[in-house]
């Protein structure tokens, strides 16, 4: 490929107008750009930003001036990293800071300060005991702020009462929000960023208004103690937050395959704050959301990441003692005989998984195809109003879900006062804090554990329902609710057996009378660690997909010769074809536009002339119709009879006709070509290796079609016997 | 450290540092260390404000129980070389010989936040959620009311037929110049936009979760 001779305009670009409120006009779509619901052409964009970088470079010993332009194109990255972790980080602390607020909201409220939540309100004061960390006077629950009382039936019914009405309150708000400004705000969009890193073009779903809403319903969702998290919907902000920044740059607001890179490392940045984990988002970002991921990605990505995790901390939504989510230290080894439970917990895991999976698709599907899709708002409020009713009751469901895992997570020490900590103490006890033996249960541990059992139950069951919501929402806290849950069940209840039967096979040659063996909190780590893995499937499974990965396995199992282009005919089907001939010999503007006027071309392929055939090259569908439009602006004197002319020179016309319309620069010289007797499977390895969006298909060096990767998806569909009418946006 | 000039404040997160205005110390003495026990001839703003971050620090030590004592939690604004259990654990419920037995059982920890970050924060949140809820019954009530009369003049517009609406060509709209005719434009396109994405996802269930 000659990059030089590809099509490449953004640079020459005349963009005379640059007035100061252009942008309240509509923006003029460029040659070069693409529709929206398509995908990109990675090779064509790859070649744009080369040549844009020789330019650049080249002019750079010119003069001081381009020197120091060339210095600031090369380190335009960098500052677009920088700026997309202060805003992420800043945005995350501010969701921290409000989701506190607003969660403790439902209980109750601050007298001294109303923006404090429950335990910032509590912070400096002394009358804290040791049983009650959390009461304190200056926060009051709202049946003793309205009538005086603190306990009693009436105050309990009261307490209910306000705590589903402020549950229904936030997730209406939200709803409303979602469905008037932003609808692309919805979900956790982590599958719809991992499409449009593939290639895919979704316009509007990192926009500013989204951006916007999503961080103002992400509050409110969370907040109404709906059984969802927030960290997917992290990383959609944190992306949008490097659309917003993309658009500052012309290097990579015009290239789209620049503007991926720097998408993959705001997903980065966003997994960072979410958890509080750089390198955990780098890794995030390279395993499951990016397509092209080159070394220089890594470092901004990492880069990204710090700066978001560092602001986070500065704004130090938690105090000091907590930035990373849940931080636990466990001062006891395991012993290989706790493999069994730890098995039986992933077992549990990928069953809960499989459960999930399966149960919110068909729900998902009910929600499509019948009366239930068409009531959005109600069904939020219905589920909202069913969650607060059912965990209220229950003290490990009305709170919020963090701190509930923060709980299961935790180690009990002497320290530790909790129902979950109610072990039977030796009173004569002196050993230091984090050593201590293992002890029987008292009361308030199996007390907790039949209220968790039900916490289990019912969080399995609603996360079903609320999980495709039109609200944000996000799956990773759930998950790991669930596997805590239940990994803690499975460590008090391997604890217990081995305090009680430490004279059994099993036990005696690890675990000692006296000594500490068992963590339950570690069996909760396990356990939420299995249920993390599990629901992440649901990315993959499609209804619509772009990406390549998948689909690859099925393609000629069913049929023993591979199939070629020329035993599948890629029709068009039925409809008008799908290209057109464009001669070299000249025509005028106003046939081409009555050509393009009525049909939407996928492309033009110019040949030499209409007898020979002899192919010259490709133009977009899309470019054709935009270069003629734009061409007033660019060229004076070009009216509907100028002639039209894809050669280099222009051709020998007498002077008094107009001036003629120089197209060559939307013309591909050379697009990739498969001859028809390729395997199709070779076809959609290239499709998938090299990003292409389009081949064309000879047989004996004539112009046969051309395939899309639609076209290939379809293919790939049918082989699967699934529905080709799935793949969407034709 | 020197004053960088009278009257000015300078307040860092981490270390804190406050200088403080020389004219409210009671003998006019300039000082630039941060006394705890400073109070009183302040005005009422420079009161709070210090309060608020004389109050961000606290060393919290937990004591479980300990033979017939229950357990207890101490509060106390120290810095953090002194948050330890001697320090804070004021009255000591133990006789002297008891206390190094006792104090290794507690938990000493050193906390921080930032209150005025708090409320900036949550005041900031409030008034956008309430100025969103403000244009969006703008939008639903009062919009329509003001567009009745241009009812007329704006085609009917078929749902079905919109999808398959090409790019519009870009015939002579006459370029509205006034910015208040180039905001109304925007708003409509901004509009038409989320009308088309709320096609995807409400109507069509498009969208994955």
């Amino acid at each position: 490929i000659s990059p030089a001779e590809l099509a490449s305009t953004p640079t020459e670009e005349p963009n005379g107008s640059g007035h100061l409120m252009d942008f309240l006009d509509e923006p003029f779509p460029d040659v070069g750009t693409y529709e929206d619901f398509h995908t990109i052409d990675w090779l064509r964009e790859k070649s744009r930003d080369t040549d844009r970088h020789r330019k650049i470079t080249s002019k750079s010993k010119e003069s001081l001036w381009e020197l120091i332009k060339s210095l600031l194109d090369a380190w335009s990255g960098w500052v677009v990293m920088l700026l997309i972790g202060l805003l992420s980080g800043t945005l995350a602390g501010v969701i921290d800071l409000a989701v506190d607020w607003m969660t403790d909201l439902k209980e109750g409220v601050c007298l001294t300060a109303f923006w404090y939540s429950h335990e910032q309100c509590c912070w400096t004061s002394n009358e804290t005991t040791f049983d009650d960390r959390d009461k304190c006077p200056q926060w009051q629950k709202w049946a003793e702020l309205m009538t005086g009382h603190a306990e009693g039936a009436g105050a309990y019914v009261l307490n209910y009462l306000l705590y589903v009405m402020w549950a229904l309150l936030f997730s209406f708000l939200a709803v409303s929000l979602v469905r008037v400004f932003a609808p692309y705000a919805c979900g956790s969009g982590i599958p719809e960023i991992k499409t449009i890193l593939s290639g895919f073009i979704i316009r509007g779903y990192l926009g500013k208004w989204t951006l916007l809403i999503k961080t103002v319903t992400l509050v409110l969702a969370v907040s109404s103690g709906l059984s969802l998290g927030k960290e997917g919907p992290l990383v959609h902000v944190a992306c949008c937050c490097g659309n917003l920044f993309c658009s500052l740059f012309s290097k990579y607001s015009k290239n789209e395959g620049k503007r991926r890179e720097v998408l993959s490392a705001a997903a980065a940045a966003g997994v960072s704050v979410a958890f509080g984990a750089p390198i955990g988002g780098v890794l995030f970002s390279l395993e499951e959301v990016s397509y092209y991921f080159p070394l220089k990605t890594l470092w901004r990505s990492f880069f990204a990441a710090l700066v978001a995790a560092f602001t986070l901390r500065a704004i130090n939504p938690f105090g000091n003692s907590r930035l990373v989510l849940f931080y636990v230290e466990y001062h006891t080894p395991w012993y290989m005989a706790e493999l069994v439970p730890f098995i039986l917990l992933g077992v549990f895991g990928g069953l809960w998984g499989t459960l999930f999976i399966r149960a919110n698709i068909a729900w998902c599907r009910r929600r499509k195809t019948t009366l239930l899709g068409k009531y959005p708002v109600l069904e939020v409020i219905a589920v909202t109003g069913i969650t607060a009713v059912l965990a209220f009751p229950n003290p490990y469901t009305r709170r919020s879900t963090s701190e509930l895992i923060s709980e299961l997570f935790n180690d009990c020490g002497a320290l530790e006062s909790s129902q979950l900590c109610d072990y039977v103490n030796n009173p004569n006890m002196s050993r230091p804090v984090d050593d201590i033996p293992d002890r029987p249960a008292g009361p308030g541990v199996y007390n907790a554990l039949w209220q968790l059992a039900l916490a289990l139950v019912f969080k399995i069951v609603i996360t079903i329902f609320t999980f495709g919501m039109k609200i944000p929402s996000g799956l990773f806290i759930p998950s790991m609710a669930v596997g805590a849950i239940a990994g803690r069940i499975v460590g008090i209840a391997v604890e217990q057996m081995a305090y009680h039967h430490h004279d059994w096979l099993i036990f005696k040659n690890w675990c000692r009378p006296g000594a500490d063996c068992v963590t339950p909190g570690l069996y909760a780590m396990v356990g939420a660690a299995a249920c993390l893995g599990e629901p992440r499937l649901m990315s993959f499974y499609p209804p619509i997909v772009m990406d390549f990965g998948k689909g690859l396995n099925g393609t000629s199992r069913e049929e023993s010769t591979p199939p070629t282009l020329a035993t599948d005919e890629r029709g068009p089907r039925g409809k008008a074809p799908l290209w057109a001939f464009l001669t070299q010999d000249p025509t005028r503007v106003e046939e081409l536009e009555a050509l393009i006027k009525d049909t939407d071309y996928k492309g033009f392929r110019v040949v030499i002339s209409r007898e020979s055939e002899r192919f010259m090259g490709f133009v977009q569908g899309r470019d054709l119709p935009l270069a003629i439009r734009k061409s007033p602006f660019k060229q004076d004197g070009v009216v509907s009879s100028s002639v039209v002319y894809f050669t280099e020179d222009a051709p020998l016309l007498p002077p008094t006709n107009p001036q003629p319309l120089k197209l060559r620069r939307i013309l591909n010289l050379s697009p990739f070509t498969v001859t028809d007797h390729t395997p199709m499977e070779t076809v959609v390895d290239i499709f998938r290796k090299l990003g292409l969006r389009q081949c064309l298909v000879t047989r004996s060096g004539r112009l046969l079609g051309i395939i899309t990767k639609k076209d290939v998806l379809r293919h790939m569909a049918q082989m699967m016997n699934q529905d080709p009418e799935s793949i969407m946006f034709n | 450290m020197s004053p960088t000039a009278d009257g000015k404040k300078l307040f860092v997160w981490r270390e804190v540092v406050v200088l403080m205005d020389l004219s409210l110390l009671p003998d006019g003495r300039g000082t630039n260390s941060f006394c705890p026990g400073w109070e009183g001839s302040a005005t009422t703003m420079h009161q709070n404000f210090l309060q608020n971050n004389f109050e961000d620090v606290r060393c919290k030590c937990i004591c479980p129980p300990y033979r017939n004592i229950t357990g207890h939690i101490y509060n106390r604004n120290v810095s953090q070389k002194d948050c330890n259990c001697l320090h804070v654990v004021e009255p000591m419920p133990v006789p002297g010989h008891d206390v190094e037995a006792y104090c290794l059982l507690c938990e000493c920890k050193y906390e921080e936040r930032s209150s005025n970050t708090i409320k900036v924060t949550i005041i900031i949140y409030l008034s956008v959620v309430g100025a969103l809820l403000l244009y969006m019954l703008f939008l639903l009530l009062v919009d329509p009311l003001i567009r009745k009369h241009d009812a007329y003049t704006q085609p009917l517009h078929n749902e079905e037929d919109s999808e398959e609406m090409r790019p519009p060509v870009d015939s002579a709209a006459a370029k509205a110049n006034t910015v208040l005719e180039r905001v109304e434009g925007a708003q409509q396109r901004w509009k038409k936009q989320v009308q088309e994405q709320r096609k995807t996802v409400f109507d069509r269930h498009k969208m994955l979760s």
